[in-house]
């Protein structure tokens, strides 16, 4: 029993490792801030919801310790992580950060000139 | 520029319980396990910062009416009191008493006068947290 449980902790947190590898490769690479938002925002909570199952995992099936503040964790993580990405690319839009040039097709903008042209702001 | 800020309002309507008694649970736990009266009153404050973020500071002094220089003052007194409380038994400044209780639902309990203790730190950790962001957000 105790190798499958290490089979299954080592599986987790290795997975969540590989994630926030990809998410930091993400940031470096992408082009625009839209991209990054969206490989820190995605890619990293799931690599830290992973590497906090591993560590639950571990402390409940060796140390036969359940501890739910790790699973609250994860559940917090779960919610405010993407909220937090939706809000800095979106407040970041409206101060002016332009797309990548390779960008195709672009929805909020005609909102943005409603919104301001309903308030009067030029 | 007035923007639509639905998911974030939502968001912080569910995550100020989340973190609101969690710091219930941070500031209990204080005996045993790391935490206690000035951990979790950072991390109330904290939770009320968010719901000022989300919403409104005129928004939030209405859904809390506190004044929190009172605040500051009955955790002052808590705290005074409760480490003066032992002089009137002949006891040195500051000797704190515990006894075990049978409490209906939770069972047998040891409850400590530190407690109480903790309780003023925790008000008054809320109170100057508090205080100090509110002072500094409605300056005009």
């Amino acid at each position: 029993m105790t190798i499958l449980a290490n089979i299954l902790v080592v599986f987790f947190i290795a997975a969540g490792l590989v994630f926030i590898v990809v998410s930091a490769i993400g940031l470096l690479r992408l082009p625009d801030l839209y991209t990054r938002a969206h490989a820190a925002s995605k890619s990293s909570t799931l690599g830290v919801m992973c590497i906090l199952l591993g560590v639950f995992l571990h402390f409940w099936l060796i140390r036969d310790h359940f501890n739910p503040t790790i699973l609250l964790g994860i559940l917090f993580l779960f919610i405010t992580s993407p909220v937090g990405g939706h809000i800095m690319s979106r407040s970041s839009y409206i101060a002016g950060v332009k797309p990548w040039s390779g960008t195709v097709r672009d929805d909020l903008k005609p909102e943005i000139e409603r919104m301001k042209k309903e308030q009067k702001i030029k | 520029m007035k923007i639509n800020n639905v998911i974030l309002q939502f968001t912080a309507k569910i995550v100020f319980f989340m973190i609101f008694f969690y710091a219930v649970h941070i500031f209990f736990a204080g005996h045993y396990t790391p935490g206690g009266g000035f951990v979790g009153g950072l991390v109330t404050a904290s939770a009320i910062v968010l719901l000022i973020i989300a919403f409104d500071l005129k928004t939030v002094q209405s859904i809390l009416p506190i004044n929190y220089i009172y605040l500051i003052a009955s955790g002052l007194l808590l705290a005074l009191g409760t480490a003066g409380i032992a002089m009137f038994t002949g006891k040195p400044f500051f000797t704190h008493f515990f006894d075990y209780f049978n409490l209906p639902i939770l069972g047998k309990t040891s409850l400590h006068t530190a407690a109480l203790f903790d309780l003023g730190v925790y008000l008054v950790v809320v109170g100057v947290t508090m205080t100090i962001i509110q002072t500094i957000g409605e300056d005009e």
